[in-house]
């Protein structure tokens, strides 16, 4: 299994029930260890890529497979089980509990996976350490600047060891400083054994980032 | 697979509330105040039911009452005047007095009272053993006895010397009965069991005769039976017949603690209707709740999202929903039981009874507010529950 790449698209498409193409055959394998960003102008069908690729939407033609795992037939409880222990989140918008600590909002990251609370903690405050806000932990989510909260979501992210992080658009609410700080944070993370998968529009963010794939009208057009 | 640990869920459950705790708290009013309503309607109707049949069993349920009845033509009738003599000759009967209305008789306190004020005073000729048969007692000097009532003694009933403003007998009180001057030698207390003597002014039968003309066929015999219910109804029995042996069935017979028993069960009846208005309160708060709950599901979408990137499954979105509209409606419940409680407290207090809360009240109240939160919530959850994850995400 460890051979399997951790996630394979083949010829994925999706169509929507207005009859929107957001996805015309698309094809892709990320390997253990990539770090792959997805580049297109808004519209071009990276945000659909994006919830295929995590199992939050199901193709309408073609198939997903991660860790070789074809989940053409697998069911909404199973794709949930999966999300839970195989897949990372980081959404533009953070989503983050406000009125919850970090560390919970971090510890959430392993509700649904089964992990007792004070094990859950334990992790969480692991995960923190690596994204450098442990002296954050016991302050409410609220509290926190935009960039912290990224980081926040990042732990929450990586705190049940995924297969792979998917990012969507991560440094969209983000000003260019603090952006360029959560980049150096996910080079890290992707040095240190990660597996990343970044969505965004911005070039220079993808310039940064050693795979490019560039996505136009629910296309490939590039893959370097 | 992702699983929720059961112990997770009680969080999960309150993390909306934690949030938004006025929106919370008011919408647990609702719920509180209906429940709060049921629980004090029962318990108040309860604490006063228990309060009745305890003065029921204080005043004794052995006292009976004859009076005439109707002949089979509808005519009124006439006790014999012997009635309770024989009455008293019954072995199932301790003792036994009669009473007769002196007819057009009134009380004023003096003669400058037009007559025609009567104070709804009414004047009774009565035998000595009356007050030991209905167990009554004189707030001050003493009954009618076999030397005062030839004379023109009177004692009045506790309402009847209120309505004459007289309060005690000290010196010499009198009054006039139908303009001539009695004086007043007793005073009773309060008779619960039968309060129509309340009002009246009890005279000799010697002195009713000489005076007025009233003879002695009683209006009421008053009779104590031996204790025990086998001795009453024996009594109740025999009473027609030894009362009037010609005309046994021109005879009614009573028993005044069946209006207090009867008047407790009415209590019974009137709490419905309350009832009815608290299950009408619980129902618009659990309105209150669906509302707030369908509120949150539309606000908190993105958290649906969230969670179900996270892992959850539809299941578990469900539940959190389901348990947080819960949560809510055992809140009510709780805080209704509370207020029920106090309430009754206070009236218990205010009637100087005994607080009595029935259990059915209380647990009947939690389960309501229990099934109500499920119910609230049930078509929220299922809402929050079919979203699918991008659509949970959607921004806009």
């Amino acid at each position: 299994m460890s051979e399997a790449p951790v996630l394979e698209l083949r010829d994925v498409r999706k169509t929507y029930p207005d009859g929107v193409e957001a996805l015309r055959g698309v094809s892709l394998t990320v390997e253990r260890g990539e770090l792959t960003a997805i580049v297109g102008p808004s519209g071009s069908g990276k945000s659909t890529l994006l919830h295929v690729m995590g199992t939050l939407d199901r193709p309408s033609g073609g198939s997903v497979a991660i860790e070789g795992r074809d989940l053409s037939r697998a069911t909404d409880d199973e794709l949930s089980g999966l999300r839970a222990t195989r897949i990372g989140f980081v959404f533009q918008s953070f989503y983050l509990l406000e009125a919850a600590a970090v560390i919970d909002n971090v510890a959430d990251g392993l509700l649904y996976a089964g992990v007792p609370a004070a094990e859950r903690r334990h992790r969480a405050a692991a995960a923190l350490d690596r994204v450098g806000l442990s002296h954050r932990e016991r302050q409410d989510a609220s509290k926190l600047s935009g960039g912290e909260r990224q980081r926040v979501a990042v732990a929450r992210a990586l705190v049940g060891d995924p297969a792979i992080v998917l990012a969507d658009e991560p440094t969209g609410n983000l000003d260019t400083c603090t952006g360029g700080e959560l980049m150096e944070l996910l080079h890290g993370l992707h040095e240190a054994g990660a597996t990343l998968v970044i969505i965004t529009h911005d070039e220079e963010i993808a310039a940064s980032v050693s795979r490019r794939v560039t996505v136009r009208d629910g296309l490939i057009e590039g893959d370097s | 697979m992702s699983r929720l640990l059961p112990r997770d869920l009680l969080r999960l459950a309150t993390v909306g509330i934690r949030s938004r705790k006025l929106r919370a708290a008011l919408s647990v009013l609702g719920v509180s105040i209906g429940i709060a309503s049921l629980v004090a309607v029962l318990a108040i109707s309860e604490t006063s039911k228990a309060d009745l049949l305890a003065k029921i069993e204080r005043l004794g349920t052995n006292l009976l009452t004859v009076g005439p009845g109707e002949s089979p033509f509808g005519e009124e009738t006439k006790l014999p005047a012997a009635s309770a003599g024989r009455v008293r000759l019954l072995s199932e009967v301790e003792s036994a007095a009669a009473a007769t209305v002196v007819e057009g008789a009134t009380v004023r306190r003096s003669s400058y009272v037009p007559a025609n004020i009567t104070g709804g005073i009414f004047v009774e000729a009565a035998d000595p053993e009356l007050l030991r048969t209905l167990e009554g007692t004189t707030a001050s000097g003493r009954f009618v006895d076999r030397a005062s009532e030839r004379y023109p003694a009177v004692v009045l009933g506790a309402r009847a010397a209120k309505r004459l403003g007289i309060h005690n007998i000290g010196g010499i009180v009198q009054v006039y009965v139908s303009g001539r001057l009695f004086t007043v030698v007793g005073i009773l207390d309060p008779l619960p069991l039968v309060p129509e003597l309340d009002s009246s002014a009890l005279i000799g039968y010697p002195a009713a005769a000489r005076l007025f003309g009233t003879e002695r066929n009683p209006s009421t015999v008053y009779v104590r039976a031996q204790e025990g219910e086998a001795q009453v109804r024996a009594a109740a029995a025999l009473l027609p017949s030894a009362a009037n042996p010609l005309e046994p069935a021109e005879v009614a017979v009573s028993r005044p603690s069946d209006a207090l028993k009867a008047q407790a069960a009415a209590e019974g009846t009137f709490t419905s209707l309350f009832l009815g208005l608290g299950a009408v309160a619980l129902l618009v708060g659990a309105i209150e709740i669906a509302n707030v709950m369908i509120i949150s599901v539309l606000e908190r979408r993105s958290e649906v999202g969230l969670r179900r990137a996270l892992g959850a499954r539809r299941r578990h979105i469900a539940i959190q929903f389901l348990g947080e509209s819960f949560v809510l409606g055992i809140a009510g419940g709780v805080v209704g039981v509370l207020l029920g409680i106090g309430a009754t407290g206070a009236y218990a207090g205010y009637e100087g009874s005994t607080l009595l809360v029935p259990p059915v009240a209380i647990a009947g109240g939690l389960a309501a507010a229990c099934l109500l939160g499920a119910v609230a919530g049930f078509y929220p959850a299922m809402r929050a529950a079919r979203l699918t994850p991008t659509e949970a995400l959607r921004t806009t």
